[in-house]
């Protein structure tokens, strides 16, 4: 049965049990007249009053979504934001929650008020007509299947390409280097690695100064328990270098900061020697987990504690790694005292800061 | 007499003795027990640090030990200085009521002016941090630009980007900074209470702290122009809107628009 | 024919017959206003993620006038005066714009936002709808491909999205993609440095997400949105096992006018929920966030709910790093990373083809399943749902610490344990729910509903009445369909040979599949069980809804059961 053919109409609620079968499949033509002549009347919906009341409230609606939606462009209209919402003193955030508020109202009654109509409209307006259509065969025919292959299978004995050896290897070899074009067009996205993951800018005698207040800091401005962010003077404003050289700068009452010098490899990469007065130590505010800042500092336990994926340092012990995710210790950086007395860089980190990566050994 | 005997079999009468035993207890107890307030009394002749010493003593002491050198239950109060005890008593976590557990804001029993007089009985044991003045605790001609920058960099990471506090390990907590008065975020700054690092004056400068409490300030006052601030913690909360409110609203709507139609009596019966 | 039940206005009429005279469009459009669309709520979760996407379309577009997607530093001057002074990028600053001094500019955005959001939860929720039915069943394993790349790709589109306002929250998720990035095993530096063009941040990757994010993943989306729609239009949508519903046809109302009109009220309502939502619910607040800088972090700091999965993946795992001949191999990123979404989207891209496999179901299926009659599939899906949430709610354990005051590393060891122990016990859980609700399911039919009336016996025994199911009622439970019970492993058949299929390893393991797909609880009357329905390929009868008979696939009809 085709999809165009006239379905079968069932006039039922889906779930009823429907008319026997037999009549519909065996209308006469004075059946299938009334039948029609009945449709054309069910075209209406079934209780007149009720649809009437129905109508009214969807006009209701559809009134207020009018309403709603002049109100929508009033409000745009009267309802300033920004500096020119705001004499001197102001604020314009309250300006902008009263807009939002009054847009946002307005649009969403309309929305919803049209949304209320039409699905009244559709419940109650309108007739319960329900037809079924029949499924198709989504296989095709073997007769078309088979029509299909041959036709195929002389097109391609027409392009000579299966009796032709030569002519194929040709042609997926010119193909080659064309397909991988766009791959090597990416090259020149950014620059190779290199070894510039491995260092970071801080060098001997360059300064730490606080973030925000660019203050260099002297070993008497700390106490016992303090804690600060610093940067290398001068980059403030190099969001790339600030990525890799942010530090945090933390000061214990003598006795509790206490690790033996560790290695890696040769190259040692905690040392009591790189502390100022074994009272303020200097570590990476990058996590050697994925690069998040690792600024929780907890002055009673000493750990220091990323917010991201929660990895905990011990930071009187080289920043040892004892909870979470991350696999190594903190790199410390080695502190120095400049001629001024100010807190400096003895020279830059001895191993690569941040998250592992490949080539870090 | 006779009157009230007359009636102990009444159906009230069980409450009426358990009401009048409270009332005689509690009236024994506030008369002999005399509060922390009476130690009011004898003031006017005492200097500020004596007064001090005394509500030390009675308050303080048993955890800290008589002259503050700190016991095996609380730390030594030699050097915490008078804006250590300005925050601890006027966030109402010290007295603790608990020991070993993290202190909670509370209500203090405490008058500022106490407080004031026990804050310079410790600073005369030992110095430490004074309780900043009204002026440098003023948050007028601050730059909440920078402030934001430093409390992002310092602040943030364990109160929220709003201040509305966050977790830290073994249970503890950053406060939420919504109750906060200007000198208690200042004083907490400078004397780093319990698991907070001490933001000394020589890392924060004294500026710095004012242009941090203004940029607190002005957060926590400001409104939420896109509606309800959901808590100000980010995006937990509003993946639980959309799945609950967003979803489960639709949901509700789904149904209505699927579901099945009531046929009316009269009408056309469409079997 | 009769006269047209509504005279059509002669304009409308002779615009159309000019673009049929060039488009042959009378079949084609008669075809499409006849189409019947099933009417089931599920039925309306996909077109939740459709509207939601033509919205984000439409304030997307509108938000591309006015976003600046650039992280050139500039100090900012502008309105929001708590700000004024600090450095911050063109993008941060032309978001500011937005939300502050462009009338319904932060509606808008919200809308964006909250549409995004709601895209994705409708995905979700469309995606277990149609698990827990079945409906990836032949012939529609194509289209529930289709479906799990339009759930990765709003997964990327949406991690794009929200970063380009380059924002403190969004560029912490920045840092975290980079570094993970970062720590592929050979080719992580050069994937990183060449996404951001060079070391993190750079000034590359802002403009390089925004056309990502307007340009490629939506034409991506768009087309695979089309594919999909088109697909389900051909294939014409699934039917749930109700009474009067077979494999054969299709039931319910027309396309024109009910589904317009449905349709377009399901638009007004989704698009209202969106505004309510942007009215009422602050989204991404990045003026409380702050620009982006390196150094700074707040304490909860998630990504939107649908990474969440990830952020816990990275939060559960223990420390593990691998160091040999001067390489590094960071299992505590990779494992997180390519694990928990790689078992989840593979198993999900299989599971059509393992069901197969297992059950040698090959038949078309247009009638949904009742979750209940698949309990190895339920069982499954119950169990991704928990192997799910339990890292969803890693992702949240510092929040979920500070408001439930539990301790922040007891809930990391709760989610440790949890994501073994819970899933695997869901399964076995909701495995025994669905054959013990089969098995009431079999009582009723075999003793009918209860009626609520209680009636005492002579001997004074009480019993509840009960009454026969009605057809609509028994054709919901017949619906069952047991899998074919397939040959065990190494059997041999009537010839003395074993199934090609049923040999060595392979073999076993299919063994073991199909003996826990066909366990069932047995229908009275020696309905669908054991015989089961041969795998009838290509031209065939289809088993009809409530063919109690077996294998005949009969239609079944009032009064002939």
């Amino acid at each position: 049965m085709s999809e165009l053919e006239e379905p079968a109409r069932r006039h039922r609620k889906v779930g009823t049990p429907s008319p026997t079968p037999s009549a519909v499949d065996t209308q006469t033509e004075e059946e299938a007249s009334s039948v029609e002549a009945a449709e054309r009347q069910s075209l209406d919906p079934p209780d007149k009053k009720h649809a009437q009341n129905a109508e009214r409230l969807v006009a209701a609606l559809f009134l207020l979504a009018f309403v709603a939606g002049c109100g929508f462009i009033a409000a745009y209209v009267g309802l300033e934001v920004g500096s020119s919402a705001t004499p001197a003193g102001a604020n314009v955030v309250d300006a902008v929650f009263r807009s939002n508020l009054a847009l946002g109202l307005s649009l969403a009654v309309a929305l919803l008020a049209l949304g209320t109509g039409s699905m009244i409209w559709v419940r109650h307006l309108t007739p319960d007509i329900e037809i079924e259509e029949e499924r198709h065969e989504l296989r095709s025919s073997p007769a078309d299947r088979a029509a299909f292959q041959h036709e195929f299978a002389e097109g391609a004995a027409i392009t000579q390409v299966t009796k032709r050896p030569l002519l194929r290897r040709t042609l997926l070899i010119a193909g080659a280097p064309l397909a991988l074009a766009p791959l090597v067009l990416l090259r020149d996205l950014g620059p190779l690695p290199g070894t510039s993951l491995r260092h970071t800018v801080w060098r001997k005698g360059l300064r730490a100064v606080t973030l925000g207040g660019l203050n260099p800091l002297r070993p008497g401005d700390f106490q016992p328990g303090s804690m600060i962010t610093v940067i290398p003077e001068g980059f403030q404003d190099n969001d790339d270098a600030l990525a890799k050289a942010g530090v945090i700068l933390i000061k214990f009452e003598p006795g509790q900061l206490n690790f033996p010098d560790r290695y890696q490899g040769s190259t040692l990469v905690a040392s009591m020697n790189w502390t100022i007065d074994n009272t303020i130590v200097a570590y990476s505010k990058i996590c050697t987990h994925v690069g998040c800042p690792v600024a929780l500092y907890e002055e009673t336990t000493h750990h220091i504690l990323c917010p991201c994926h929660q990895s905990t340092f011990d930071a009187t012990n080289g920043a040892w790694v004892i909870f979470g995710p991350a696999a190594r210790p903190l790199p410390q950086l080695p502190l120095m005292l400049d001629s001024d007395g100010y807190l400096a860089a003895a020279s830059d980190f001895t191993q690569p800061v941040g998250p592992s990566f490949w080539e870090r050994g | 007499m006779s009157s009230i005997i007359a009636r102990r079999r009444h159906p009230a009468a069980g409450y009426a003795a358990v009401a009048g035993g409270l009332v005689v207890v509690g009236v024994l107890y506030s008369t002999l027990s005399g509060g922390g307030a009476s130690a009011a009394a004898p003031a006017q002749a005492q200097t500020q640090i004596a007064q001090g010493k005394s509500l030390f003593e009675d308050s303080c002491s048993s955890c800290h030990g008589l002259d503050a050198q700190g016991t095996s239950q609380a730390p030594s109060l030699v050097g915490a200085g008078a804006a250590a005890v300005y925050f601890q008593m006027s966030t109402g976590r010290m007295p603790a009521k608990e020991l070993g557990a993290e202190n909670d804001r509370k209500p203090t029993d405490f008058t500022t002016q106490q407080i004031y007089a026990i804050a310079a009985y410790v600073a005369s044991l030992g110095g430490g941090p004074a309780i900043p003045s009204a002026a440098q605790v003023s948050t007028a001609g601050a730059d909440t630009a920078l402030g934001d920058e430093l409390f992002s960099t310092n602040c943030a990471q364990c109160h929220g980007f709003a201040g509305a506090g966050g977790a830290l390990t073994y249970g503890k907590t950053a406060p939420a900074l919504d109750a906060s008065t200007p000198t208690q975020i200042y004083t907490a700054m400078l004397t780093g209470p319990e698991a907070m690092p001490v933001f000394g004056d020589g890392t924060v400068t004294p500026a710095q702290k004012r242009d941090i409490i203004a940029y607190i300030i002005d957060t926590r006052n400001e409104p939420n122009p896109g509606g309800l601030s959901l808590g100000r913690t980010g995006t937990v909360t509003e993946g639980l809107v959309a799945w609950l409110g967003g979803l489960g609203f639709l949901v509700l709507i789904a149904m209505w628009l699927t579901a099945k139609r009531r046929h009316r009596p009269g009408s056309e019966s469409q079997k | 024919m009769s006269e047209d039940a509504v005279k059509i206005p002669q304009a409308l009429g002779g615009v159309g017959g000019w673009f049929d005279d060039r488009f042959h469009g009378a079949r084609g459009l008669r075809v499409l206003m006849r189409k019947v669309f099933p009417d089931h709520w599920s039925f309306m979760l996909g077109e939740i993620a459709l509207w939601s996407f033509v919205i984000l379309l439409l304030t997307g577009t509108y938000l591309a006038m006015f976003f600046v997607p650039s992280t050139n530093q500039v100090i900012y001057h502008g309105s929001y005066v708590k700000l004024d002074g600090i450095r911050m990028s063109e993008a941060y600053q032309s978001t500011l714009n937005i939300s502050f001094d462009i009338r319904g500019g932060l509606l808008i955005r919200q809308i964006h936002h909250w549409a995004a959001d709601l895209f994705m939860v409708a995905i979700m929720a469309h995606m277990l709808r149609v698990f827990f039915t079945g409906a990836y069943r032949k012939p529609r394993e194509v289209n529930w491909l289709i479906g799990i790349v339009l759930f990765t790709l709003g997964m990327l589109e949406g991690l794009f999205g929200y970063s380009l306002p380059d924002d403190q929250l969004s560029g912490a998720g920045l840092r975290i993609f980079e570094g993970v990035l970062q720590g592929i095993p050979i080719v992580g530096t050069y994937l990183a440095f060449f996404l951001f063009g060079g070391a993190f941040p750079g000034n590359s990757i802002v403009p390089r997400m925004y056309i990502i994010h307007v340009l490629l993943i939506p034409g991506l989306i768009l087309a695979l949105i089309t594919a999909h729609l088109f697909i389900m239009f051909h294939q014409k949508h699934t039917q749930m096992p109700q009474y009067g519903n077979t494999e054969r046809n299709v039931a319910g109302q027309p396309f024109w006018p009910y589904f317009m009109l449905k349709g377009q009220a399901w638009f007004f309502f989704i698009f209202g929920c969106l505004v309510v939502l942007s009215t009422f619910a602050q989204i991404n607040p990045i003026w409380l966030y702050g620009p982006y800088t390196p150094l700074a972090i707040s304490s909860a700091s998630q990504p939107d709910w649908y990474m969440g999965i990830l952020e816990g993946s990275l939060r559960i795992m223990p420390s593990w790093e691998i160091n040999f001949l001067g390489h590094t191999l960071t299992m505590s990123v990779l494992i997180p990373f390519v694990l928990p979404l790689g078992i989840i989207f593979t198993g999900a891209a299989l599971w059509p083809f393992f069901e197969q496999w297992a059950t040698g179901d090959k038949r078309e299926h247009h009638i949904n399943d009742r979750p209940r009659n698949a309990p190895v599939r339920t069982g499954t899906g119950v169990a991704a749902i928990c192997f799910y949430g339990v890292l969803w709610a890693e992702g949240a354990n510092d929040v979920l610490a500070d408001k439930l005051d539990v301790p922040l590393y007891t809930i990391t060891w709760i989610a440790r344990i949890a994501i073994f122990v819970v899933p695997i016990g869901a399964y076995f859980v909701t495995k025994r729910i669905c054959l013990g609700l089969q098995k009431h399911d079999s009582s009723m039919l075999t003793h009918g509903v209860e009626i609520g009336i209680i009636r005492q016996l002579p001997d004074g025994a009480f019993v509840e009445e009960e009454r026969p199911l009605t057809e609509v009622e028994r054709a919901k439970i017949d619906s069952k369909k047991v899998p074919l019970a397939l040959p065990g492993p190494g059997e041999p058949d009537e010839n003395g040979v074993p199934a090609p299929g049923s040999r060595g390893v392979m073999g076993w393991a299919r063994g073991v599949a199909n003996r826990a797909f066909t366990e069932t609880v047995a229908v009275p009357d020696g309905h669908g069980n054991g015989h089961g329905h041969e795998a009838i390929e290509g031209e065939g009868e289809h088993a009809a809804v409530g063919a109690g008979d077996s294998g005949e696939g009969g239609e079944h009809g009032a009064g002939d059961h």
